[in-house]
């Protein structure tokens, strides 16, 4: 793998999760709970879509064969997706969507923090962008957390249930592989296992305010960044994501 | 026009000799383009209108949220997929300004929630037609975003302060919109075969709707008299129609499609176009809750607000604890 294919595979990590995410989140578009939670969502999917725009159009500038960000984001099948699994699982309800959110945000905040110094200025960049929107995110994603965790029985059970549901996507964050080690050394992007810890505090001091346990087992769903096994659910997303592109190949939008 | 058909409280425009003193007083300044705000001393009946105005503008931002969210996740580009997301963001912003203009007229937005939801209160009949392809995006933004301006532009001189202050901001959004959506027009009109067609089918299901949307004529109606003595209401409905219908028509013919009125011409005369009413016994159908979409938006929004009722419980138990902490620290 050179360093270019390397590059390329860690751009589409980042946009293809952003994408997948904001495709989930968009998905709330007029039923959310009350109407503030609306804009909210709205929002922070555009605010994903945007990111999205400047990874895929870097991956399409790395790998140098004219594909542009449209074209990487509509016309790939599942299998060349490198997205997170825990941004491709169903939403759920309010909470569960909620709860994806957080421990998404929590990991991209940590993340971008470290990609401001990267040795490319072009993905010190994006992240300078992004971070300042992810640092709102997080806030938000948060904050809800704590208050539907604390708030009633109710909610309070559901909070348990989504993160319950959610944990097992949470390892795949830190799992490098030779991508992440080739990205490590040129000085582009961190190692994903040395940013456990700080994630763990993170999420745990959250959860802590939010009277939720954090889950012991680090039991961790694998197979989205590195495409090798993505869930069912991906496909449906980009049946829906792609459908107007396939239908009508080379028309202009 | 995203209200139709209010009712105008009230038994129609009274003469100085049947006002009291305060209505005299009041009717003066608005007669002098004055700004009566909240605190003001108002007719019950103004108060009583405007709730219902502005109520039904709220609704229908909300509502509308529907048929555009459709298409967000099948946009066809990321640019698009961002626009589309940042116009109805825009469109959930102007329900919550006009919801807090209404608060100012003391009725809760909870309130006006449960009125929308029980059917006591409507929301424009446009977002009971469907979003069948992604030319009814540019549709939608052209004609439906395009029909509210020709509304609410004269309604920023509305003689109550908060919904002419929401309107102004609104009106500026609202214009960004429908060149958003004349753009896709363009791009669809200008483009492959199977583009034009959505393009052309596009207008030939929304024409008639998008007219509908001013309301029937109101020409006779005393109500409506009232309301615009109270100027809450500006023009009359067929004003406001030849309005957007001329400004429309040669829109139209620059894209190309054909607006499907066989009766449509420009009369020298009158220095406008001719053109056909909708088939109003249509509107009638839609507004009792016969359009093709009544039952499904209706559904959404009783189906979003009863699944978030755990949400919303469980925030305000959240911050009454919160609250308490802070009182028992002190």
């Amino acid at each position: 793998m050179t360093r270019d294919e390397a590059l390329f595979e860690f751009c589409l990590r980042m946009g293809d999760s952003t994408l997948v995410l904001g495709h989930r989140v968009s998905e709330w578009c007029g039923h959310a709970p009350v109407l503030e939670e609306d804009i909210a969502l709205a929002n922070t999917a555009l605010d994903l879509i945007g990111q999205t725009q400047l990874w895929l159009g870097l991956a399409g500038e790395v790998e140098g064969k004219g594909r542009d960000a449209d074209q990487l984001a509509f016309l790939r099948d599942a299998w060349d997706f490198r997205n997170l699994l825990l941004t491709e699982v169903p939403n759920g309800d309010f909470g569960r969507t909620l709860m994806r959110q957080f421990l998404f945000d929590a990991w991209h905040s940590v993340y971008l923090a470290r990609l401001l110094k990267s040795s490319d200025k072009r993905i010190a960049d994006i992240a300078e962008k992004a971070s300042k929107e992810v640092a709102y995110h997080l806030e938000r994603s948060a904050d809800t957390v704590v208050a539907l965790g604390d708030g009633t029985e109710e909610s309070h059970q559901r909070m348990e249930a989504a993160l319950a549901y959610l944990w097992p996507y949470v390892g795949e964050m830190f799992a490098g592989d030779a991508v992440d080690a080739a990205m490590a050394e040129a000085g582009i992007a961190p190692d994903p296992a040395g940013l456990r810890e700080e994630y763990d505090a993170l999420v745990g001091r959250v959860l802590a305010e939010a009277t939720l346990e954090m889950p012991e087992s680090r039991f961790a769903h694998k197979g989205g960044r590195n495409g090798a096994m993505h869930t069912e659910h991906l496909g449906h997303i980009l049946t829906q994501m792609q459908w107007l592109q396939r239908a009508y190949p080379g028309a202009s939008w | 026009m995203y209200a139709q058909m209010i009712k105008t409280a009230g038994t129609g425009v009274k003469s100085p000799e049947e006002m009291t003193e305060e209505e005299r007083k009041f009717q003066a300044r608005v007669d002098a383009n004055e700004k009566i705000e909240p605190k003001d001393w108002m007719p019950d009946d103004y108060r009583a209108t405007l709730i219902r105005q502005i109520g039904q503008h709220a609704h229908s931002e909300i509502v509308g949220q529907l048929p555009e969210g459709n298409w967000i996740t099948r946009a066809p580009t990321l640019e698009r997929k961002a626009i589309l997301l940042a116009k109805v963001q825009d469109e959930a912003g102007h329900g919550l300004y006009l919801y807090c203009a209404a608060e100012t007229l003391g009725v809760s937005r909870d309130e006006l929630t449960e009125d929308l939801l029980s059917g006591k209160m409507k929301y424009s009949s446009i977002f009971n037609y469907p979003t069948l392809t992604w030319a009814d995006i540019g549709a939608v933004g052209w004609l439906v975003d395009g029909a509210a301006i020709m509304n609410q532009v004269p309604l920023q001189r509305t003689s109550f302060g908060p919904y002419s202050r929401a309107m102004i901001r609104i009106c500026k959004e609202e214009s960004f919109h429908q060149r958003q959506g004349y753009d896709i027009m363009m791009k669809m009109a200008r483009g492959t075969e199977a583009q034009k067609r959505m393009a052309q089918d596009a207008i030939n299901r929304l024409w008639y709707p998008s007219l509908m949307m001013f309301g029937p004529s109101d020409k006779e109606s005393v109500h409506s008299g009232q309301s615009m003595a109270w100027r809450i209401k500006i023009n009359t409905n067929d004003e406001l129609r030849q309005k957007f219908v001329d400004q429309t028509v040669p829109q139209a013919e620059y894209l190309g499609l054909t607006i499907p009125d066989e009766n449509l011409k420009w009369n020298e005369e009158r220095g406008h176009y001719d053109f056909s009413e909708p088939d109003w016994k249509e509107f009638f159908d839609v507004l009792k809750g016969n359009g093709p979409c009544n039952t499904d938006r209706l559904t959404a929004r009783q189906e979003a607000w009863s699944d978030g009722k755990w949400v919303r419980d469980a925030m305000l138990a959240h911050a009454r604890k919160k609250a308490a902490a802070k009182v028992a620290a002190e």
